[in-house]
């Protein structure tokens, strides 16, 4: 018989579509409707059925596979648990007490994406706001460096461009899109204003921005980079931001993982801090990940740092470009690795991804990703939101309960975790 | 069964002060002696110790979405403020805003077993109580923050009392939260169209209330409900040369309904000459207005060193930023309210830190009713909440409060009241501002005394230290110093500190109520929903069951 499940989140993305209807028949998912492709995907190919975890490719029970990841974990003098992002927030808290209790590195995919966006918080500060308020409020829309797109196709629909809110009951008419990239993307078309940026320019023309908002008396020079964009285009940019109502920047990595990083989104916070002067400006980072904001959270209420967390010494030490799991793989310093719902292995840079291969890894991650077919032991878990309950935050914080609809079959990640830490040696 | 041993029992609430007895605990409460000799007594020798029911702080943001970003803005806070893992200990690191684990370990090492989270929107309740659960050995509840609520504001606006009063009965059970809070009431919407509020008569904007409409509004269906704690109202001008009319305004607005008025000293100043942009302690005036009503308070008294700002008052942190330029988070939230962030220093030399310093002091010294007073500092807003012993000693030792005034600007000395002050605290008088009073405030019956049938929530400090060395201020009743550390904490019935030493982590429960209200207002809520929230009306409450060790406070009936 088929049943029908409403108001079912996708953990897809950091959007956390949560209006999702999933109808499904005899455990399986038969069909989903109102997610986008990237969604309908997250729910369609998971195989739900009970799987058996492998150690080195081979077919092991539970009891087997649990004492060997212990082993494993027991024997590292010193682990890396890297990950987190896909993995429900009761999962993620377990995780990181176990890094905790093994003096563990921890490091979540933040480090390989949005990583820059935490330093740049933490240098110049963020002014920022929930999705809703977008959608109620926002008639100026202003996407640098990001591709809502591909990366979170209903964004437009439920919380930008195309929505219609209480203060901007036209929707589409009632905003001032503008697109900033260094290529024409599909959203950039629909765009009332879009700005080409010469690839690595970015900083330039968000200083040149900040100083024309300002009001600081500039004229086009020479030689001068602006990074391919015209003092007038600019101009008339900055006077559109100040004359907004309620302005909100977005950002992705055409920002975070270009020249510049963290520099480049600091410049960002600080133009959208300082359009505070004029008018309401917020800005808000496109996170990917369906739970990356619930990896950053938990690890800074548990440890007090959003990334890149060394437990060596005991206690918690925070080193961006040094416990950082890339930086620590190129260095060899991972002796060992537990990997929770990520696939590293598939896109790492090419010598870290060596250096895992070479050392014992333990993988949690429902699928059979590249990482878990190269695992020492994989352990194949439930999907919080299908079958195992849990919860997650969306890209602006909000969080939100990921219950299940199918019975649960495979063990969730937070059981397997909290096995875990209670085997290996304290 | 414990029996406390020969300790001097503090217990203002049931009239003990000083006296030597003992106490006996058996399923997590405080019983009656035994008639007759009990097998398997466990004996905690309390002799030559003070014995204190366990500190009860009803206002810290300790957990939540504001907390959170507060401690991921400020690595710097934390580098060199750190506890390594011991056993099943978890480590931690944060000064004035510590990891949620190391939080409940230095409150209860301090003597602490019951604490509030103070603001939370309700959109995010969901986050502040996942780290709740991560934050052990207190018990803990939050407070949800409704001044700027679309939807009360619109009932407001159209008179609908009942309809309101079943709206937060129906939002405190979703967000599992234990009391109704208003902070900037009106002046964080306005906010977001970048504006505020300055009087209570002022519109918000396209709502058509007023911030008193609000006040009044709202303490009503909180007194109506009968909720343990009245309405717990941050108001209008924080921080402000305004701020002690608008509170004397608020105070008399809210007589008669009942509310709580939160980090007072931060709403009680005063302009220090006509025209001048500066302030000065106007807390003789608060305090008098507040002596003619029924409402409570909590002082918020700053502490000279490092904070940390977190606040759902949106603008006040915007401005806060204009005046420092330091780094700052704004976080606007739909429908419901918003909030920042931003480092803060308090510097004993500067004529700002050094005003509201006397300010705080000075209300704590003038409100003669102990009864009505909690000690709080705001946690991290005045300074990190593991600061209240030095509080506690600035008011029982006169001496100390003098030599602390000699280092402040001669031009705040001169001028002020306080050095004229010679009240000192007595020990008793601690426990009631620490303990019995934001007890009673609160609504707990079973917490802040020690009489038979209370929570077995018991701290014992020692008069004379471990390491041998006598508290510089000898013996009780004078004893100040020895509370900064416990030397046993008995939490829930449990020794979980013993030595001074952690013990037993214990998770604490969840205090929260569970006020009635009328099933046909979800389907209207539910049409309305989607109007203002970017999440499901069926994702937006919390499930039943979702968080353990709950507790419901009942709530009375009116």
């Amino acid at each position: 018989m088929t049943e029908r499940t409403e108001h079912v989140t996708c953990t897809f993305c950091g959007c956390l579509c949560d209006d999702i209807t999933v109808e499904h028949e005899d455990g399986r998912i038969s069909s989903v409707s109102r997610a986008c492709p990237n969604g309908r995907a997250h729910f369609l190919d998971y195989a739900p059925a009970p799987h058996l975890p492998r150690i080195r490719g081979e077919e092991a029970s539970w009891e087997e596979a649990l004492a060997e990841a212990t082993r494993i974990l027991n024997a590292a003098r010193s682990p890396l648990l890297y990950g987190l992002s896909s993995a429900s927030t009761e999962a993620i808290r377990k995780a990181v007490s176990l890094a905790d209790r093994l003096g563990a590195f921890v490091d979540s995919t933040s480090s390989v994406c949005h990583g820059p966006t935490g330093l740049a918080m933490q240098a110049v500060g963020e002014p920022t706001c929930t999705l809703g308020e977008v959608r109620s409020r926002a008639d100026l829309l202003l996407f640098w460096g990001c591709n809502p797109a591909a990366s979170h196709p209903r964004h437009f629909a439920r919380y930008s461009t195309t929505a219609k809110g209480r203060f901007v009951p036209e929707g589409r008419k009632g905003r001032t899109v503008i697109f900033v990239d260094v290529r024409l993307t599909p959203g950039a078309r629909s765009a009332d204003l879009f700005l080409r940026v010469d690839p690595g320019c970015d900083f330039e023309v968000l200083t040149t921005l900040r100083a024309l908002v300002r009001e600081k008396p500039l004229r086009e020079q020479e030689g001068v980079c602006l990074g391919g964009v015209s003092l007038g285009v600019l101009r008339d940019v900055a006077t559109r931001l100040k004359s907004c109502r309620y302005g909100v920047a977005f950002m992705g990595m055409g920002l975070t993982m270009t020249r510049g990083r963290d520099v480049n989104v600091a410049e960002l916070f600080r133009l959208v801090a300082e359009l505070n002067t004029y008018t309401r400006f917020s800005v808000i980072p496109m996170r990917g990940h369906g739970n990356v904001t619930g990896a950053d959270q938990v690890l800074t209420w548990q440890s007090g740092f959003p990334f890149a967390v060394s437990y060596a010494r005991g206690y918690p030490r925070y080193g961006p470009g040094e416990f950082t799991a890339v930086d620590l793989l190129r260095r060899g310093d991972a002796d060992a690795a537990l990997i929770l719902a990520s696939d590293p292995a598939a896109h790492f840079p090419s010598r870290a991804a060596a250096r895992l291969a070479s050392i014992p890894t333990v993988v949690l991650d429902p699928e059979e990703s590249l990482t878990a077919r190269g695992a020492t032991v994989w352990l194949p878990t439930g999907k919080a939101g299908i079958d195992v309950p849990g919860s997650a935050y969306r890209m602006d914080g909000v969080p939100l309960r990921l219950r299940p609809f199918l019975a649960p079959r495979r063990p969730s990640d937070e059981e397997i975790l909290g096995r875990l830490l209670e085997e290996v040696a304290p | 069964m414990i029996r406390i041993r020969g300790g001097r029992v503090v217990d203002p609430a049931n009239g003990v002060d000083g006296e030597v007895r003992d106490l006996w605990i058996r399923e997590g409460r405080i019983v009656a002696p035994p008639p007759e000799p009990v097998p398997d007594v466990e004996v905690l020798d309390a002799e030559g110790m003070v014995v204190l029911p366990g500190g009860v702080d009803l206002h810290s943001h300790v957990a939540g979405g504001k907390e959170n970003l507060g401690r991921k803005l400020r690595p710097e806070d934390h580098r060199e403020h750190v506890r390594p893992r011991e056993g099943s200990l978890r480590s931690g690191s944060g000064f004035t805003v510590p990891s949620t684990f190391l939080s409940g370990y230095l409150y209860a090492e301090m003597g602490y077993t019951t604490v509030m989270e103070a603001a939370s929107a309700p959109l995010f309740a969901r986050h502040a109580q996942e780290e709740l659960e991560d934050l052990p050995m207190v018990d803990k509840g939050l407070f949800i923050t409704l001044g700027n609520n679309h939807f009360v504001l619109e009932y407001l606006a159209r008179g609908e009392e009942e309809l309101l009063r079943n709206y937060v009965a129906w939002l405190l059970r979703a967000t599992g939260a234990y009391a109704a809070k208003v902070v900037n009431p009106g002046g964080v919407e306005n906010w977001k169209w970048g504006r505020n509020v300055s009087s209570l008569d002022e519109e918000v904007l396209s709502f058509g209330v007023t911030p008193r409409k609000i006040l009044s509004g709202l303490a009503e269906s909180v007194r109506k409900l009968g909720l343990p704690h009245p309405l717990h109202v941050h108001g209008i001008n924080l921080g402000q040369t305004r701020s002690a009319g608008t509170t004397v305004d608020t105070a008399k607005t809210l007589d008669g309904l009942g509310g709580h008025l939160c980090h007072l000293q931060f709403l009680s100043y005063e302009e220090a000459s006509e025209g001048s942009s500066l302030f000065r302690s106007a807390a003789s005036r608060v305090a008098t207005a507040l002596e003619a009503t029924t409402l409570s308070l909590d002082v918020g008294q700053i502490v000279f060193g490092g904070a940390t700002t977190m606040t759902s008052d949106g603008p006040l942190e915007y401005a806060l930023h204009r005046l420092t330029g330091a780094k700052w988070i704004n976080d606007d939230v739909e429908g419901e309210g918003g909030g920042g962030v931003l480092p803060l220093s308090y510097d004993r030399r500067s004529r700002l830190s050094a005003e509201q310093w006397i300010t705080g002091l000075e209300l704590f010294l003038l409100l003669r009713d102990p009864w009505r007073l909690a000690l709080t500092t705001d946690h991290p807003n005045g300074g990190p909440f593991f600061c209240y012993p030095q509080i506690m000693r600035l008011l029982m030792d006169r001496s100390y409060r003098e030599e602390v005034i000699a280092t402040l600007p001669p031009k705040v000395r001169s001028g002020a009241l306080l050095p004229s002050l010679d009240r000192e605290y007595s020990l008793s008088e601690i426990a009631v501002i620490t303990r019995a009073a934001p007890a009673r405030i609160l609504g707990l019956r079973n917490k802040g005394h020690l009489g038979i049938g209370a929570d077995a929530d018991v701290a014992l400090y020692d008069q004379v230290f471990t390491d041998g060395t006598p508290c510089r201020c000898a013996k009780y009743p004078s004893c100040r110093r020895a509370l900064s550390r416990v030397r046993h904490l008995v939490k829930g019935g449990e020794v979980v500190i013993r030595d001074g030493k952690i013990v037993k982590e214990v998770s604490g429960r969840r205090l929260c109520v569970i006020p009635p209200f009328d099933e046909s207002l979800e389907p209207r809520l539910r049409k309305q929903f989607s109007e203002t929230y970017s999440v499901a009306f069926e994702n937006y409450a919390l499930e039943e069951g979702e968080f353990p060790h709950r507790e419901v406070v009942p709530c009375s009936k009116t």
